[in-house]
């Protein structure tokens, strides 16, 4: 693999940009593998990535049904956060935030992240209560947050209106050190990544069966045949019920459309993160200067990556509240994508009722922020059977009663 | 946008007017039940890729429970039926085979046991 850098494009644009290479790999399925991951998204890839840097295991296929990152990795929001209330989710999603910032030099890739700041508003008294509480969480577990009174809003976000009628802006859990990334480049950059070590990553493969004898999974029936492994791992978030039902067993799971929209581009006008979780509501301004703005999940299952109207009605209506000056731009772009939710509204990482088969998924509407710290955990249970990350994510913890319980402080706008 | 007709008031009802209820034909388990039937009933949904059914609410109407049979791949509905029941009528099952040849769910609970 031929390293990017700034001496690299001046090399190229001294030969008209002749000399770039694919940056990854194209191949057939071999036969057998020591580990398939189904499902090349953020976390399928960051998995992959993780077993080889971190394990030294290389003889993997990622194997995707669609486009590499085509599912939720290229609909979410990008932000990323980890000001959680629970210490299972603090600890993962601070792993994955801190990933984040050395990411583009680990991998030899920009994925642009920009810790520019995230900040959640509180606009009811029991919010005020809600996200104190956070911050004193945070404090206790390292992850560096704060409450900021409204007039440290208002500096940070000039074009907010604190005093509205129905959603007043009574303060913020403001992350400094949180932000956006973009969310193709980090599919890309593992990927290339993945591909420089040897592992196959084979789109518009289809798992069509899962192949289970003696309890064990042997292997899986594709749309390119059949592939043989001796491990497995399942990173299909909103079909992930559905890959399981193949492998004989069942997930405390729903599948429900999660939509987006962005604006016409326009001047920078806001360089932090707002997230309104009251109307359930959140905006940031991508690079290309795009107000992106994401909005609550449907209320009932769906695979169809469509969702209800209603619901992007509710969101931009509050937005326009908040920030009067939406009221005058112009939508370009909506679309959904298909989360599973669980129970507590918190993730699976967990080994199976199938001896070599791991499952990562139920992450619901907070997919994109984890990709690292998922991928990074999720390789050390499947290399060794243990990680400290992933322990409290089991899918034993229903039965135990033991919740992340997430969901009381975000069931939306997670 | 979701319109499901009410079976008890008749409105074609848009999704604004309703209330999903997750899915339908729970049978529920409690004080006597062992751990695995509480776990499932709590925490185990179907979670179909295809033909579902579902309760709803005519929330913003006449306010009565019912049941709908929907498809979750096209969005597609086979249609509404009473609440007062614990399987889909015949005629319901009628119109989704005609759609959906081979369709299968989990097993229908027997309110009897």
């Amino acid at each position: 693999m031929k390293r990017y850098s700034a001496f690299a494009v001046a090399r190229e644009a001294l030969r008209y940009h002749t000399g770039w290479e694919r940056a990854w790999r194209s191949p057939e399925p071999k036969r057998h593998y020591d580990v398939i991951i189904v499902g090349a998204g953020g976390h399928g890839l960051a998995t992959a990535y993780y077993l080889g840097k971190n394990f030294g295991i290389t003889n993997v296929a990622v194997i995707e049904k669609g486009w590499l990152g085509g599912g939720n990795t290229g609909r979410n929001t990008t932000i990323i956060r980890s000001n959680y209330l629970q210490d299972p989710s603090a600890a993962i999603y601070e792993k994955a935030r801190s990933l984040y910032e050395t990411m583009s030099q680990d991998l030899n890739y920009n994925v642009m992240f920009s810790p520019r700041g995230v900040m959640m508003l509180a606009q009811t008294e029991h919010e005020i209560r809600g996200y104190k509480r956070t911050a004193h969480a945070n404090a206790l577990q390292g992850v560096q947050t704060e409450w900021i009174e409204p007039a440290r809003v208002k500096e940070l976000v000039p074009i907010i209106n604190l005093h509205g009628p129905r959603y007043p802006v009574l303060g913020a859990l403001w992350q400094e050190r949180a932000g956006t990334a973009r969310h193709d480049a980090v599919a890309w950059g593992y990927a290339r990544a993945c591909s420089d070590m040897g592992m196959d990553i084979i789109q518009q493969c289809e798992v069509t069966g899962v192949r289970v004898e003696n309890g064990r999974v042997a292997g899986v029936e594709t749309s390119k045949g059949a592939i043989d492994c001796e491990k497995m791992g399942m990173l299909v978030a909103g079909n992930a019920s559905h890959l399981a039902d193949m492998a004989g067993f069942r997930l405390p799971m729903e599948s429900v459309a999660l939509q987006a929209l962005v604006s016409e581009p326009i001047k920078p006008c806001m360089d932090v993160v707002v997230m309104a979780n009251t109307v359930h509501g959140y905006m940031s301004q991508s690079d290309k200067g795009e107000m992106v703005i994401g909005g609550g999940t449907d209320a009932a299952n769906n695979y169809t990556q469509r969702g209800s109207f209603h619901h992007i009605e509710e969101t931009v209506r509050a937005l326009v509240e908040t920030f009067p000056m939406v009221s005058r731009l112009k939508m370009l772009r909506q679309w959904g994508g298909i989360v599973d939710v669980t129970g507590d509204r918190s993730p699976l990482i967990s080994k199976t009722p199938v001896d070599n088969c791991f499952i990562n998924c139920g992450w619901g509407t907070g997919g994109f922020k984890s990709i690292p710290g998922s991928g990074w955990a999720m390789a050390e249970l499947m290399a060794t059977g243990h990680s400290p990350l992933t322990e409290e994510f089991s899918m034993n913890r229903f039965k135990e009663g033991k919740f992340i319980d997430e969901s009381v402080a975000a069931g939306v706008a997670h | 946008m979701l319109i499901l007709e009410c079976p008890y008031c008749g409105v074609k009802a848009e999704e604004t007017e309703l209330a999903a209820g997750g899915e339908a034909h729970l049978k529920r388990f409690g004080p006597g039940s062992d751990e695995d039937q509480f776990h499932d009933y709590l925490f185990m949904r179907e979670n179909p890729k295809g033909v579902h059914f579902e309760r709803w609410r005519h929330a913003n109407g006449c306010g009565k429970w019912f049941h709908a049979a929907r498809c979750t791949t096209t969005l597609e509905v086979f249609g509404t039926y009473s609440a007062q029941t614990y399987e889909p009528p015949q005629e319901i099952k009628d119109k989704v085979t005609a759609k959906r040849p081979g369709w299968s769910w989990r097993e229908f609970s027997d309110g009897a046991k």
